[in-house]
């Protein structure tokens, strides 16, 4: 392993220079748990340095074991958890010796953490103003220069009105705004190690966005060097200096992080990389690849190369040892003796496919018009969708993109018939009107439209076994039973990519992209027309998110089924979506076939939408941010809903006055905005 | 990223077709590894046995008077001494296991069963159903136990079967509102959506998809009234309401000679008040096996 800062990257970044001792070094880290007496290994073997004002990226998937890097590294281990082996060294100081209240000072002011969910950081019955300040009384600052400091803090963070988030409770914050709380408790003491795990997780892409920027920004002007913590490769790619990938507990590959993600020189990077859609890749060119196998058992020992049983390149010697970690690069490792051939993996999937072309033909299968719903509380009402108008054509795949609370849920719901929608609302299929109550819709119409949800451990009867699960639709819907039914059961269990060994376990003994599938056969049991799919790779790995993509796409081409594909994650979309839908606090912003939705002229909310997702492929400049929260759809905004956030709102006063209307703007593109076509598009050519 | 040769792209079929996670293990397993639940459960099928075989285990007849020998202390001939009619104290203990140990579970199950069924409805019909049985589920609840189960027994007369229906019916609502919270836990799982999207009737819906997920809870509350019960049973028979003189019961048999205990006749009440304590502990271990093991 190399020394931080010698790496060119690195280098430009540290500013303190090579020589200069590390703030974070990490030296052959083994941690355990203990469970039912058995010891599992649980980190192998890892190493790594973080220099002086450096971020470094901790990268894998879960169960790679990058949290109990960041435990260890606090001894904030469970119970059952301990360091078996290695060093660690924190400015100097080594947790895993340091005793009572040694720990507590390194703890209180070397080191920081900010975790994934905010509102569990935060302590709910004490004011945000007070969690900070104390930090400072900790530090031994009296009670009001502490509040001073602290409302600094808060406006540090770019807080707007921070007087006034002193004073609130965490749950009176939105998700970004207590995240950003967190952020400033995080750096009150300032700590000369700031660990971030997974901190833009649990929000929306606009919202991360901006807390990202927040995060470069302090790391900018305050000399904290960082470990960012994320699944999300691009993330990392956009936050950090250096990268580190975790698999199965141990360190396969670590170097600069735009070397690491654009000439991967271990198969397991290689893979995970291959695993997401970019550069416009569609499901029709350029397909997904997907890692093949599963993650080892946690504990299981594994004599050889950790990675050896899913690898393509695999070779006798790779099952012997543990390859050493190879210098492939400036700065730049990896374990693997065939690092050289990575980047000639073979693919575990074929990268061509001809898909019958889409014969969305232009003809509807579903119509809605006017569709509204809301949700009565005792005394107030929220609409969660308003009078949208929406077409679904046969054979398609519409995408439906919007951030958590713009109703894209409650469309599909009102689709499938799980909430009833206002009185006026018309939902047609295949030209007849859908029953809004699900009582009232005939066998024919309940096997028609089905759906595949986000969280199979939801979706699933976690007492039910998978013959038990899959055969059901296939007997209610289809109408099978006998040997009909088990003919038919082998088939779909064939065409999810499972086997026959699976049908008497129960979900609980399945691995997430197993359950996925079990719920995806599900769906197609009865063989319907419409499938919607609501988020249904966000709960899974990455490597597993693209077979279950390539799944989906198989599936539609040999079923010739219609999806409506919701999700939050505009990659996603763009893979595998023909149409996109943009909703925004209920409303239709903007519809249209995907290449010209993602090629532009968007709508402005479009634009920063897809301006706010990190990308692997370098950064747009034509960046625009969002001012603000997402409103509150019990009370929204006058006129455009989109006025109190939009970067490119009209001085004339109306949008704040006049709602826009959905028109064709271009033929099939429809957009619901003031500004004309033509100024957007001169608007977003330029860069800004 | 270079495109791969492509005599080396394997066949879509091999991909991520995977083996299952290990299976977690059966919670009976975790439960034999509890000494706590083992002494429970010990403790239990010693009374279980005395219940059973009583008459044959019972070193005397528990009917027997023998007004020579009445309120003889302990002694070799009578472990646990005499009574103030002569009978052996330590025979009416083994045999007063068997109707306790009849009518509490009885009852309970009864319980258990009507509470299961009202509670199911409560939660997944909602609305309206749910109101106007929550409110009587509430004036039950508001009532007096023991005062509920006199008037019924003064009504219908004392028996076993009385004594099942009483206790059942009190333990009913409690039971209903105990498993209504774990349906309106359930419901907010998609799975309920998949069921309706199939065309399920609430029927199956509610004993097929939602009753296997709240079983364990249905399970620990089973075991808890449990205790309760033969607590009830012990105390209706203490006040003369329950298994009726002669037959041996522990609360009838304390009834019936506590008034003693001032003249130093602590045999004839500390042994059937044992039993009764020793029998509601193990109940109470095994529920904390099985409730540790359900939540774990």
């Amino acid at each position: 392993m190399s020394e931080p800062g010698t790496t060119t990257d690195a280098a430009a970044s540290a500013a303190s220079g090579p020589a200069a001792a590390p703030t974070l070094d990490v030296r052959n880290l083994g941690v355990t748990y203990r469970v039912r007496g058995q010891d599992r290994a649980a980190i192998r073997d890892v190493s790594f340095q973080i220099g002086p004002r450096e971020s470094y990226g901790l990268v894998g998937e879960s169960g790679s074991g990058k949290s109990t890097v960041a435990l260890a590294l606090t001894r904030y281990l469970p119970r059952n958890g301990f360091v078996s082996g290695g060093s660690i060294s924190i400015a100097g100081q080594d947790p895993l010796t340091l005793s009572g209240a040694a720990l507590r000072s390194l703890r209180a002011r070397t080191v920081s953490m900010v975790y994934q969910e905010p509102g569990r950081a935060l302590n709910p019955s004490i004011k945000a103003g007070r969690q900070i300040a104390e930090v400072f009384e900790i530090a031994g600052l009296d009670r009001t220069t502490s509040a001073d400091r602290a409302q600094d803090m808060l406006r540090k963070v770019q807080i707007p009105d921070p007087g006034q988030v002193m004073d609130r409770y965490p749950h009176q914050l939105s998700g970004g705004m207590a995240q950003r709380v967190v952020i400033a408790m995080a750096l009150a003491a300032e700590p000369s190690l700031l660990i971030l795990d997974e901190p833009t997780t649990a929000l929306d892409a606009t919202v991360e966005a901006e807390v990202l920027d927040l995060v470069a920004g302090l790391r900018a002007e305050m000399a904290t060097s960082v470990l960012f913590i994320s699944h999300n490769l691009a993330v990392i790619a956009k936050m950090c200096d250096r990268v580190g990938v975790l698999y199965a507990g141990e360190m396969v590959e670590e170097g600069p992080a735009g070397v690491v993600f654009e000439q991967p020189e271990h198969p397991y990077t290689v893979g995970l990389l291959r695993c997401i859609p970019r550069r416009g890749q569609r499901k029709d060119h350029g397909r997904l690849d997907a890692i093949p196998g599963f993650l080892p058992a946690p504990g299981q020992q594994v004599a050889g190369c950790i990675f050896a049983e899913r690898c393509a390149l695999v070779i006798d010697e790779c099952r012997t040892a543990q390859p050493p970690a190879e210098p492939v690069g400036p700065g730049h490792t990896a374990r693997c003796i065939r690092h050289a051939d990575a980047a000639e993996l073979p693919r575990a999937t074929p990268a061509d496919v001809t898909l019958p072309a889409s014969p969305g033909s232009g003809e509807p299968i579903v119509t809605i018009r006017g569709l509204s719903t809301t949700y009565k509380n005792a005394d107030t009402e929220l609409k969660a969708l308003t009078g949208v108008d929406l077409q679904i054509m046969r054979g398609e795949t519409l995408g439906l993109v919007g951030e958590s609370g713009s109703g894209k849920t409650t469309l599909a719901r009102a689709l499938l018939g799980l909430i009833t929608p206002d009185d006026g609302s018309v939902v047609e299929f295949d030209g007849r009107p859908l029953p809004v109550d699900l009582r009232r819709r005939p066998r024919e119409l309940l096997r028609a439209v089905q759906i595949v949800f986000q969280n199979p451990d939801s979706a699933l009867n976690r007492r039910h076994t998978v013959r038990r699960l899959i055969s059901r639709p296939l007997s209610r819907l289809a109408g099978l039973s006998g040997s009909r039914l088990a003919e038919r059961l082998a088939d779909l269990v064939r065409s999810v990519r499972m086997e026959p060994r699976h049908l008497p376990l129960r979900p609980g003994q399945l691995s997430g992209g197993l359950k996925q599938r079990v719920a995806i056969a599900r769906a197609f049991g009865g063989g319907p027309r419409l499938v919607v799919c609501d988020e249904p790779t966000s709960a899974l790995d990455v490597s597993v998110q693209a077979a279950i993509l390539n799944l989906l796409a198989d599936l539609q081409a040999k079923e010739q089924v219609t999806y409506l594909f919701i999700s939050h994650d505009l990659g996603v979309v763009r893979y595998l979506s023909d149409r996109i839908a943009v909703l925004y606090l209920g409303r239709l912003m903007e519809v249209g076939p995907a290449e010209t939705v993602f090629s532009g002229p968007h709508h402005p909310y479009t634009e920063a939408l897809l301006s706010a997702v990190p990308s692997l492929d370098g950064q747009r400049r034509d960046r625009i941010r969002l001012a603000g929260e997402i409103p509150s759809a019990a009370t929204p905004p006058s006129g455009c809903v989109f006025h109190t956030r939009c970067p490119r709102k009209l001085d004339s006063g109306l949008c704040e006055s006049t709602e826009p209307p959905l028109a064709e703007v271009e033929p099939g593109h429809l957009m619901s905005c003031h500004i004309p076509i033509a100024d957007l598009r001169r608007m977003q050519e330029t860069p800004r | 990223m270079t495109a791969p040769p492509a005599e080396a792209a394997a066949t879509p079929g091999q991909i991520a077709v995977a083996h299952g996670v290990a299976a977690p293990p059966a919670p009976w397993r975790l439960l034999l590894r509890k000494p706590t639940f083992l002494i429970g459960v010990a403790i239990l099928l010693f009374w279980i046995a005395c219940a059973i075989f009583g008459q044959a285990i019972a070193p005397h007849d528990p009917l027997a008077q023998s007004l020579l020998a009445k309120n003889s202390a302990p002694s070799g001939a009578h472990w646990f001494g005499t009574d103030s009619l002569g009978r052996d104290v330590l025979s009416r203990v083994i045999v007063g296991a068997r109707d306790i140990l009849l009518i509490a579970p009885l009852a309970t199950l009864l319980g258990t069963v009507l509470g299961t069924v009202v509670g199911l409805i409560m939660g997944y019909i909602g609305g309206i159903v749910d109101t106007v049985l929550g409110r009587i589920v509430e004036a039950v609840l508001a009532l007096p136990v023991v005062v509920v189960a006199f008037l019924f027994i003064v009504a219908v007369g004392p028996s076993s079967v009385t004594l099942i229906v009483v206790i059942g019916f009190i333990f009913t609502p409690l039971i209903a509102r105990t498993v209504r919270t774990a349906v309106l836990v359930e419901s907010q799982q998609d799975y309920l959506a998949s069921a309706r999207l199939l065309g399920e009737r609430p029927g199956y819906i509610m004993l097929a998809e939602i009753l296997p997920n709240v079983l364990p809870v249905i399970v620990v509350e089973f075991t808890v009234r449990l205790g309760y019960a033969i607590f009830a049973v012990a105390t209706l028979s203490f006040l003369g309401f329950g298994v009726q003189q002669p037959t041996p019961d522990w609360g009838g048999d304390i009834a019936a000679n506590y008034g003693l205990l001032g003249a130093g006749y602590w045999w004839e009440v500390l042994f059937a008040a044992m039993a009764i304590a020793s029998l509601v502990m193990a109940l109470n271990l095994v529920t904390d096996g099985i409730e540790q093991v359900i939540s774990s």
